[in-house]
């Protein structure tokens, strides 16, 4: 049981990463894509490790089932427009932000590391309900409703918002053909 | 519980450091969008083992379970300002994104 316990974080883990870097790294947009799925799969299964179990499944359906499907909609819209040929313009400065975050970063694991001998870290035993629809659901519907709310207006107002800034300026069809010629660069 | 706290806030660390040298580093705007994806994973996932720590209540899962709702909505505003930002230049690459320079 421990054995697969760990063998399972690690699998999760290395998907993760791996796909984190596969995301980052890939010079085709539709390897970031795939790169991405393989990370919230292994996101996924860490919340199946961490018995979030309702969370799991909405990690699947709302990341992997609506927002990668997405990305992936968008990539073959662009067609071959969504691989950038090089990244060589302004190298420097990007170089040494990226640097400098990525020392950061470096200091941080290695805080992690070292406190995690001073601290106990061993997970407590949980609650059978721990993590089900029904403890999450009372407890939304109850301590958290008006967030709750809030977060249904707001999806309400980003489909709005995707869905005009989508589709840009229609030409009107009220105008004539040779007033409607300045509109395109007059968009910006 | 046999896999410690420890191991996946080194894990979050690790995808979070991922998604931001790559928002540093990239220029395409898809893949700048992916990063913030994975940042945000990096940040449910603390979230989440946070609350395995603390099972008498649900609020890290509460918490996670908007930022995710968040995320899908930010993905969707932002992939429709990629495809206007296309219609208007032809490409997605974020150095053409200079109508506001001075």
């Amino acid at each position: 049981m421990n054995i697969i316990e760990i063998a399972f974080f690690v699998v999760c883990a290395i998907l993760t990463l791996g796909g984190g870097l596969v995301t980052v790294g890939s010079r085709r947009a539709i390897r970031s894509a795939m790169g991405l799925l393989g990370t919230i799969l292994g996101i996924c299964g860490c919340f199946l490790l961490l018995s979030a179990q309702f969370l799991a499944a909405i990690q699947l359906i709302v990341y992997a089932g609506a927002v990668v499907v997405l990305f992936i909609f968008v990539i073959m819209l662009l067609g071959s427009a969504a691989t950038s040929p090089h990244d060589a313009r302004s190298a420097v400065p990007r170089y040494i932000g990226a640097g400098v975050f990525l020392a950061a970063s470096i200091g941080a694991v290695v805080l992690i590391i070292t406190a995690a001998g001073e601290v106990t870290s061993a997970l407590p035993n949980v609650p059978n309900d721990f993590g089900t629809v029904e403890r999450i659901g009372r407890e939304i519907f109850t301590k958290a409703i008006v967030p709750f709310e809030l977060t249904g207006a707001l999806l309400l107002v980003a489909v709005v918002g995707a869905m005009s800034s989508a589709r840009g300026k229609q030409p009107d069809p009220t105008l004539s053909p040779l007033s409607r010629q300045g509109e395109g660069s007059g968009e910006r | 519980m046999i896999v410690p706290l420890h191991y996946y806030l080194l894990l979050a660390g690790a995808l979070f450091a991922t998604g931001a040298v790559g928002f540093l580093l990239r220029r395409n705007l898809l893949v700048l969008l992916m990063s913030i994806e994975l940042m945000l994973n990096a940040v449910i996932l603390t979230l989440v083992a946070f609350n395995r720590m603390h099972p008498e209540n649900h609020g890290g899962q509460i918490m996670a379970f908007f930022i995710i709702a968040i995320a899908a909505a930010e993905a969707a505003v932002g992939l429709a300002i990629v495809l206007a930002f296309f219609r208007l230049r032809s490409s997605v690459r974020a150095d053409e994104a200079t109508a506001l320079k001075g």
